[in-house]
């Protein structure tokens, strides 16, 4: 499911997909999915995580599309 | 997901509540629950004059937004640590703010006071650069309440800011910083201002969206010294508990108040005689002191330094 890391897969860059960028780093999906599917697919939890679609703010179960710019923001943080 | 309110396409669900928002109500919610909170715990009063202590991150600068938009004037305060770009990034995001809402800024800028960054302070104080920062900020924050006729200092902490430090406090038995956390704390006239959290009882899921959805431009970046902190862990940890069981870390930190309001009853109850040893104050400064000079100070000394608590002022 995961192409990986934009620059590294520039094939998959080329076709229709989804772009992420998570922690500073962008990567492509093939395929749309629900949010929490993305979630999972990062292995990062729904509750300290929030996901922007084309600027706007998006639920778990929102279906992400193929040519979304999407970013998933950490939300905790401290020291 | 629908929002509760309008029916139209929710963009952030709350398990701990049991609903889901659009932006427009989610903004409504949140507001109405932090002037709640201010109301139920007095945590401002008409007469006060209140500033807040602002990072660049997303809870200090939502604070500033939204007291802003109640009504609530507020100028902020920053310490520059003088770490490289991300202090210098901090300091435009909150010059940003300052600029949307036409409040003012005061900054206390380490390097110019210390003459080296927080990391070499701590190294010089053989500190923690946590510790040093801790220290260095509580005073600073002090200082320009004192300094400059603010009445109350208001803090961006969070709901799982305080579950965390609760966390931490009961897993190590603290006894001594236990029954100390407060969502307000008392001044003591001329020498330490007033305190109060607004977000106490709002997750830091909450304020990072209100930040997102009310548009404002927050440092994500992480302060460097920060990694691998305790708090970070017990975050994580009471987020897997959340997760399983929504509204546990609210319960949790309302559970801590109820508690709270107890154990202060019975100190009062008691004469005062359990509220801890006489008060003392630092001969130099006047800021509360275990006694002798306050830790501000004796880092000052530590450098050879004379006193000095100079702000440069934005806006």
């Amino acid at each position: 499911m995961v192409c990986g890391l934009l620059t590294s897969h520039r094939r998959c860059a080329k076709k229709l997909a989804m772009q992420v960028n998570w922690e500073g780093k962008e990567y492509v999906f093939e395929k749309p999915m629900l949010v929490s599917r993305l979630l999972q697919e990062l292995n990062v939890s729904k509750e300290g995580h929030l996901v922007v679609a084309n600027n706007r703010l998006v639920t778990e179960d929102h279906r992400l599309g193929a040519d979304d710019n999407v970013k998933v923001i950490r939300v905790v943080s401290g020291g | 997901m629908k929002c509760r309110v309008c029916g139209q396409t929710a963009s952030i669900s709350l398990r701990s509540h049991k609903t889901a928002f659009c932006d427009t109500h989610f903004l409504t919610f949140f507001e109405k629950r932090v002037s709640t909170t201010i109301r139920r715990y007095q945590l401002i009063g008409g007469a006060d004059r209140p500033v807040v202590a602002v990072s660049g991150g997303k809870d200090s600068l939502s604070l500033w937004l939204l007291l802003t938009k109640m009504g609530i004037a507020a100028d902020g305060v920053y310490v520059d640590l003088g770490i490289g770009n991300y202090s210098r990034v901090s300091l435009e995001k909150i010059k940003a703010v300052a600029d949307r809402i036409g409040r003012k800024v005061h900054v206390f800028h380490v390097p110019d006071v210390f003459g080296r960054d927080i990391s070499e302070v701590a190294k010089g104080l053989r500190r923690a650069p946590c510790s040093a920062c801790g220290m260095i900020k509580r005073y600073v924050m002090n200082k320009v309440c004192l300094d400059k006729g603010y009445t109350l200092l208001l803090t961006g902490h969070n709901l799982d800011d305080e579950a965390a430090a609760l966390f931490g406090n009961i897993l190590y038995w603290k006894k001594e910083y236990l029954w100390k956390k407060d969502i307000a704390l008392d001044a003591r006239e001329g020498h330490l201002s007033r305190k109060a959290k607004p977000f106490f009882l709002c997750s830091e899921r909450e304020v990072a969206a209100y930040a997102i959805v009310s548009g404002i431009d927050y440092i994500y970046e992480e302060c460097p010294f920060s990694k691998g902190a305790k708090t970070i862990t017990y975050k994580g940890i009471l987020g897997g508990l959340e997760e399983a069981s929504p509204g546990t870390k609210l319960m949790f930190v309302k559970g801590y108040l109820k508690e709270l309001r107890g154990v202060k009853e019975a100190m009062r109850e008691d004469g005062g005689a359990a509220a801890g040893p006489e008060e003392r104050f630092c001969p130099v400064c006047g800021y509360p002191s275990g006694g002798g000079e306050c830790g501000f100070c004796r880092a000052l000394q530590k450098f050879e330094l004379p006193y000095s608590a100079r702000f440069e002022e934005y806006g």
